[in-house]
């Protein structure tokens, strides 16, 4: 056989011309969003129902930081941004980041602009798992409420399992049928959530809160269970970044350029899952995240994976953050359902990015 | 090692119990180009499909570069044979060279980058294919000439052994089927490529390959140089229909033409008068 030398070395400097442009242009777009988000969670510990003066704010960042001796801040300002609202932001970008990521996984596996997390049932099978606790009779015990997020997690990650045992062909999962089921089996699972609603009385309330998706019970512990499952689910994807783009070819030519096909959908729609799930436990369904995140991304970075997901990360935490924060001071001292938020302010955002392109999205 | 890239013995294959094509033989050395022919559904496709592994193996063997290809892991054998389908799905976003880059994956571990090497390689296939000043453009703008052209190239950077085509001249126009047929024939010639093609196009197929295979119902019918193979005999047997052969003004090759059947077209036109 021949051997390809890289003898031109003028064609290889050519090559790093056209192709490590782009490709620098998204590294910084990485750096870019990385401060951005830094900057996010810095200011959105600043407001709220007591505004907190930027100064103070600074000081008592810098305070918990080693080795630096600051002026020291009172202790209720230190409650208010460390144990309150810290845990709530972190929280709100933790969620962000596993939904954009999962929708563009989805979307990607699927090679579907209209995926999202919530396409084959983790969704329902949340809301009909939170629902049902809602209704059991421990939960006129207060105390009891932990057991929520436990349930919904379940219901998630199971109505996924039904899901893929009905669309599993031999060693196959033929896609279209996978999604065919999700749709279905969804809609059995909602149609049981509504018939709970209607029948819930007195605990309305709380089940419709969960299904719309709220922050407002955040803390430091909650932070603390979700952190890994999205920081592993997050790596562990970002590693398939490269099949998922071959992929885009379709399963035949991937398989011919030697990936794993089965295996790679088995991996990336699992991981995908379990971190959809845990974010949703906590917080509830909070659409739009994980469709209009990845979509914006690919719209101005383009389509390649290996950026495309780390991007949507950083951008969906952002963005999550800042919706929150619109949703808990907006209407202050109610708060608005951070789902109302999302797709009220994400949306026009959304279709203003289409209108400028004007070309093929996907 | 066999001078034969590739070389079907017996091999039969199928979907599920469904058995397609039965007890083939046939082989493709190296530099050699190699016609499929046959009908719509007599198993063209398959035969590609089986060769890259996508197809249950019910029985016989197949044998790349020496190499059984059960023994090869995925990435061998993707390093070894290379596909360039029929209508190949490419992502409309995507570049030009992002996709021929793709054609790099089984040369590179999960936690590789590619190299300046794997750049020069995928810009070498371009240059070959004529589709480095695509290079920039998304996929989604190229014509069919031009994505036929992008598949090769993308063919071309797995330096494979053994390149198959589906039908590689199916809704191009006449300039563009010639383009790409001299373009896989120069890379048979120049690069020592086994190439196995399928072709619909009896014609082309005759002029442009060394030998033909006609498979039909579930098996070859006939192999040999394009004169034994194309006779008006073999595609009665094979097609169904009568044709006309004559020797093509230029190089001599089987040329075939067909002409309205006279008693046919008036069987129809009796038929349509009655409805």
């Amino acid at each position: 056989m021949k051997a390809v030398s890289v003898k031109q070395t003028d064609t290889v400097r050519q090559v790093d011309l056209v192709l490590y442009l782009p490709w620098r242009r998204r590294v910084y777009a990485m750096a870019g969003l990385a401060i951005l988000l830094a900057l996010v969670v810095f200011l959105a510990t600043a407001v709220g129902s007591t505004q907190i003066p930027l100064g103070d704010l600074a000081k008592a960042w810098l305070s918990r930081l080693p080795f630096i001796e600051a002026a020291e801040v009172s202790t209720a300002l230190q409650t208010i941004i460390f144990d309150i609202r810290l845990p709530r932001v972190l929280l709100a970008g933790l969620v962000g980041m596993a939904l954009a990521v999962a929708g563009a996984t989805y979307q990607g596996l699927f090679r579907n602009p209209l995926a999202d997390p919530y396409l084959i049932g983790v969704s329902q099978g949340a809301a009909l798992g939170a629902a049902a606790g809602f209704l059991l009779p421990v939960m006129a015990d207060a105390a009891m409420l932990g057991l929520i997020p436990v349930l919904a997690f379940a219901g998630g990650i199971g109505a996924v399992a039904v899901v893929y045992a009905i669309a599993r062909v031999g060693k196959t999962l033929p896609v279209t049928t996978l999604i065919l089921a999700g749709v279905a089996l969804g809609a059995f699972l909602a149609s049981i959530t509504s018939y709970l609603i209607v029948i819930s009385g007195d605990r309305l309330h709380g089940i419709i809160a969960w299904i719309l998706g709220r922050f407002s019970v955040s803390n430091w512990a909650q932070v603390a269970i979700v952190a890994p499952y999205v920081i592993a689910g997050v790596a562990v994807i970002s590693l398939y970044a490269r099949p998922l783009n071959v992929m885009q070819l379709d399963e035949e030519q991937a398989q011919q350029l030697g990936i794993n096909v089965e295996r790679v959908k088995l991996v990336l729609l699992g991981v995908a899952t379990l971190i959809t799930a845990s974010a949703v436990s906590f917080c509830g369904i909070i659409g739009f995240v994980g469709i209009i995140v990845p979509h914006a991304v690919r719209l101005v970075w383009g389509p390649d994976h290996r950026f495309l997901l780390p991007l949507s990360a950083l951008a969906g935490a952002s963005f999550l953050i800042l919706a929150d924060t619109a949703a808990r001071t907006l209407t202050a001292p109610a708060e608005m359902p951070v789902g109302v938020i999302t797709a009220f302010l994400g949306a026009p955002f959304f279709l203003y990015l289409l209108r400028r392109k004007k070309k093929a999205v996907f | 090692m066999s001078e034969f890239q590739l070389r079907l013995e017996g091999m039969t294959i199928g979907y599920g119990e469904r058995v397609v094509l039965r007890n083939v033989t046939l082989e493709v050395a190296s530099g050699e180009m190699l016609g499929l022919i046959g009908p719509n559904g007599s198993g063209k496709t398959t035969l590609i499909r089986g060769i890259t592994r996508l197809v249950a193996l019910h029985g016989g063997k197949i044998f790349l570069v020496g190499r059984e290809i059960r023994q090869l892991s995925r990435e061998s054998l993707a390093r070894t044979v290379a596909v360039v389908p029929q209508n190949a799905s490419l992502p409309e976003l995507f570049t030009a060279l992002e996709v021929v880059m793709m054609g790099r994956t089984p040369h590179l571990g999960r936690f590789h980058h590619e190299s300046a090497r794997d750049f020069a390689i995928a810009w070498q296939a371009m240059e070959a294919t004529d589709t480095l000043g695509l290079a920039e453009r998304r996929v989604g703008e190229f014509s069919g000439g031009e994505r036929q052209r992008l598949c090769i190239a993308r063919a071309l950077a797995q330096e494979p052994k053994v390149l198959l085509l589906d039908e590689p001249t199916v809704h191009l126009d006449i300039n563009h089927q010639a383009e790409t047929l001299d373009l896989v024939r120069a890379l048979c010639r120049n690069r020592g490529l086994a190439v196995l093609a399928a072709f619909h196009d009896l014609n082309l197929a005759a002029q442009y390959c060394d030998r033909l295979v006609m498979i039909a119902s579930g098996g070859v019918h006939t192999q040999g140089r394009p004169e034994e193979v194309i006779t008006t005999a073999s595609i009665r047997e094979v097609y169904g229909v009568d044709v006309h052969i004559q020797p093509h003004p230029v190089n001599g090759l089987p040329l075939v033409t067909v002409t309205p059947d006279g008693r046919k077209v008036e069987e129809r036109e009796r038929m349509l008068w009655k409805t």
